[in-house]
């Protein structure tokens, strides 16, 4: 039995509990330990739990807390199932979490709300543990809600900003539409196999006939569009960069924009059922990562350029998941978790050290002013550029080896956004550490300093573990790799083509040359110079033009839909109708009035009258 | 001899025209109430005949609540007639129409 597996979700609750019992007894430095210890010590429950779990011979361990609620053969209990996968993802969760509550406790000083920020910040984890560790649908569904009000809350923090207040709506709107996924998707397995159970669900695929399972697979693609920042919804994550930077960190790296992910890949044995299911996560993944690329390309807030990496990268996550590659899409999640953690607190302590400015035209020649901001997001650099011997090589390099093998086209796809991702970050990296300084005006001449310790040693943690992290899944290590340690999970392990060691190393050696390639261009092109009208393409800097599409599409439409609604519809048909018959009541009233005339003997003839009336009426009915 | 029953009958029947006939024309509220009082004696009377005819005490009965009623009617009216004579030291009903739509 793994029973201290439930403990990894229930701390950070405890966490929250105690910081919103707490309340401002606690003071600045209690909360943020309190906060940062929770996660900390779920951080050690989920290695308690994985050292528990690699002892166990069965690696499929239920603990059940209580029963949550049972409606006729609907039985939903509070349990958590503690397997490889979900182990996994708590890992990194958690181990990403405390880094980064324990940088925001040096970034946030000082804020008006950073009690508030604590609270939400440790709900977020505990939701995203829910999601990751629920044995069901609904407490996953639970879950996914909890991570998509508090990514609203955390984005819209300081919700006395407009655009942050916006973007709070934008991302939990955008959520609402792939939370629609997921709800059609349980709907629909519960239908065909009467259980939500995930065990339960896997053990009966057997009665999803194949379009009920291309159906289901397609919801839950949505769900994954949603919450993944995926095409087509994958517009709120660049807007959801107005929260502070930590936030965005979380987000992106360990809590939310994974859960999509790992929806699909905890549901690879109904994925198994549906090969067109697939080739659409597939074609969604990689066009999405492709897409993101060139967008990123061309931004010019540093966080934005790292907002739309991560939606890449996902995409490349996506993509695996569509070709099968189960292990690589994790193994990519994780080593993901690893630099893209690192670049955000990295790209913050940059924004730190400036005062707040974001525009990398404003930066520049910051190396030497960070002495340890910039060795570590050096290594950001050239790990999620593909360089090896970091864990981005390894990682982008398993992805890209299973796409090869299923479906060329995407993997042509695939390498030219690993020489897009090499560009851009490349070009990141040059306006933010080298050339002139630019920042002077912004900073009012005054030289930027490195941040205080709690900040850049997460950094430090981070780089050592991008460095090391491609020994997780090593291509010849097959019996000590993540893919294997995991793959026990996965209903469906997609037939691993007979792939030789020579056309391995050649994949290799594409990747090498794609990274190569990206970093070559941006050196030339951004060497001198800082703007480049031929490369910034209004069209990549307006995100494609999606979000102008949405609006010409729906937003405009749906305005002018509110329009004769609340113009046409309200003021004639409702309000008319309404109005019309109060006016009648009240006018028959004005009427009516004029007969309580306030004389007695009016009333009294009145009332003689009636009787008379009656009498005359009942002496008839006699005769 | 004895009294036909619709001699009886018809006295009431004219004690209650005349009585209505009060209420209808007049104004003073003191009036109106010695005529309503004359309208339920005339009801009285003919409920005191029929128990009398049909040998039914329910009748006789009746009589005696409508007494009680019309006691406590009128204590409860000519206070309000008094009050309100305290204030416009004027009886007459058709003054008192406030209370118009």
């Amino acid at each position: 039995m793994n029973s201290l597996a439930p403990f990894i979700m229930i701390l950070p609750l405890l966490g929250f509990v105690t910081v919103l019992v707490g309340g401002r007894r606690l003071g600045e430095r209690g909360v943020g330990i309190v906060a940062t210890g929770a996660v900390g010590l779920s951080f050690v429950a989920a290695v308690a739990s994985f050292v528990v779990l690699l002892h166990d011979a069965n690696r499929e361990v239920t603990v059940t807390l209580f029963t949550w609620f049972t409606v006729d053969t609907l039985h939903v209990p509070a349990a958590v199932l503690v397997d490889p996968l979900s182990i996994t993802m708590c890992l990194f969760v958690t181990g990403i979490s405390t880094l980064i509550h324990l940088y925001s406790t040096a970034y946030m000083a000082g804020e008006k709300d950073y009690r508030k920020f604590f609270l939400y910040l440790n709900l977020f984890v505990f939701s995203m543990l829910t999601l990751v560790l629920a044995n069901n649908l609904v407490l996953t569904f639970v879950g996914w809600e909890g991570v998509g009000v508090c990514s609203y809350w955390l984005v819209s923090f300081y919700f006395d900003r407009d655009a942050a207040a916006s973007a709070g709506k934008k991302a939990f709107v955008y959520n609402r539409v792939g939370d629609i996924g997921l709800l059609i998707a349980m709907f629909l397995l519960f239908t065909h196999t009467h259980t939500l159970n995930y065990l339960g669900v896997f053990s009966a695929t057997s009665m999803l006939s194949p379009t009920v399972a291309t159906l289901v697979v397609l919801a839950l693609l949505l769900a994954a569009t949603g919450k993944s920042a995926q095409i087509p919804l994958f517009n709120w994550l660049p807007d959801a960069m107005e929260g502070p930077t930590p936030v965005s960190a979380l987000i992106h790296a360990a809590t939310m924009v994974t859960a999509g992910v790992y929806l699909l890949v905890r549901m690879s044995p109904v994925l198994a059922l549906s090969s067109s299911g697939r080739l659409t996560i597939a074609i969604i993944g990689g066009l999405t990562a492709f897409v993101a690329a060139t967008i990123a390309t061309a931004q010019k807030d540093i966080k934005k350029v790292l907002a739309f990496s991560t939606v890449s990268q996902i995409g490349y996550m996506v993509l695996a998941v569509g070709v099968g590659a189960y292990g690589a899409a994790i193994f990519l999640m994780v080593s993901h978790a690893f630099f893209k953690a690192l670049l955000f607190l990295g790209s913050g302590s940059v924004i730190h050290s400036l005062g707040g400015e974001q525009d990398m035209r404003r930066m520049g020649g910051l190396a030497r002013w960070l002495p340890l901001t910039f060795p570590t997001f050096l290594i950001g650099w050239l790990t999620i550029s593909g360089v090896p011997p970091f864990a981005g090589f390894w990682s982008k390099g398993d992805v890209l080896t299973n796409v090869f093998a299923h479906n060329k086209p995407l993997w042509v796809l695939g390498v030219v956004t690993a020489v897009l991702t090499a560009y851009y970050m490349s070009r990141l990296f040059i306006l933010t550490f080298r050339g002139h300084e630019r920042f002077r005006e912004v900073t009012h001449h005054h030289d930027p300093h490195e941040s205080p310790l709690v900040m850049t040693a997460p950094l430090v943690i981070l780089a050592g573990l991008s460095v090391v992290g491609g020994l997780l899944d090593l291509p010849w290590a097959h019996g000590f790799s993540l893919t294997h340690f995991l793959s026990p999970t996965f209903g469906f392990v997609a037939p691993t083509a007979v792939q030789s060691t020579a056309l391995q190393t050649g994949l290799a050696i594409v990747d090498i040359a794609a990274a190569a390639i990206g970093l070559f261009a941006a050196f030339t092109i951004w060497r001198s110079t800082v703007e480049s009208a031929t490369f910034e393409k209004a069209f990549f800097e307006r995100v494609w033009r999606w979000d102008d599409a949405y609006d010409a599409l729906l937003g405009r439409p749906l305005t002018r839909v509110a329009h004769v609604s609340s113009e046409v519809v309200e003021d004639r048909v409702i309000d008319a109708a309404v109005e019309g018959l109060g006016g009648s009541v009240r006018r028959s009233g004005e009427g009516i009035r004029k007969l309580q005339s306030g004389l007695v003997r009016q009333y009294a003839l009145a009332m003689v009258l009636g009787v008379t009336v009656i009498v005359v009426y009942l002496v008839g009915r006699v005769r | 001899m004895t009294i036909p029953v619709s001699w009886y009958l018809v006295l009431a029947a004219v004690l209650f025209g005349i009585g209505a006939f009060g209420v209808l024309t007049r104004r003073s509220a003191l009036i109106m109430f010695m005529c309503i009082e004359l309208m339920l004696n005339a009801v009285n009377l003919t409920f005191v005949t029929f128990a009398r005819t049909l040998s039914d005490i329910g009748g006789q009965t009746t009589v005696f609540f409508i007494m009680v009623v019309a006691a406590a009617e009128v204590t409860v009216g000519l206070g309000i007639v008094v009050a309100v004579f305290r204030r416009r030291a004027s009886t007459s009903v058709d003054e008192l129409s406030e209370l118009q739509g």
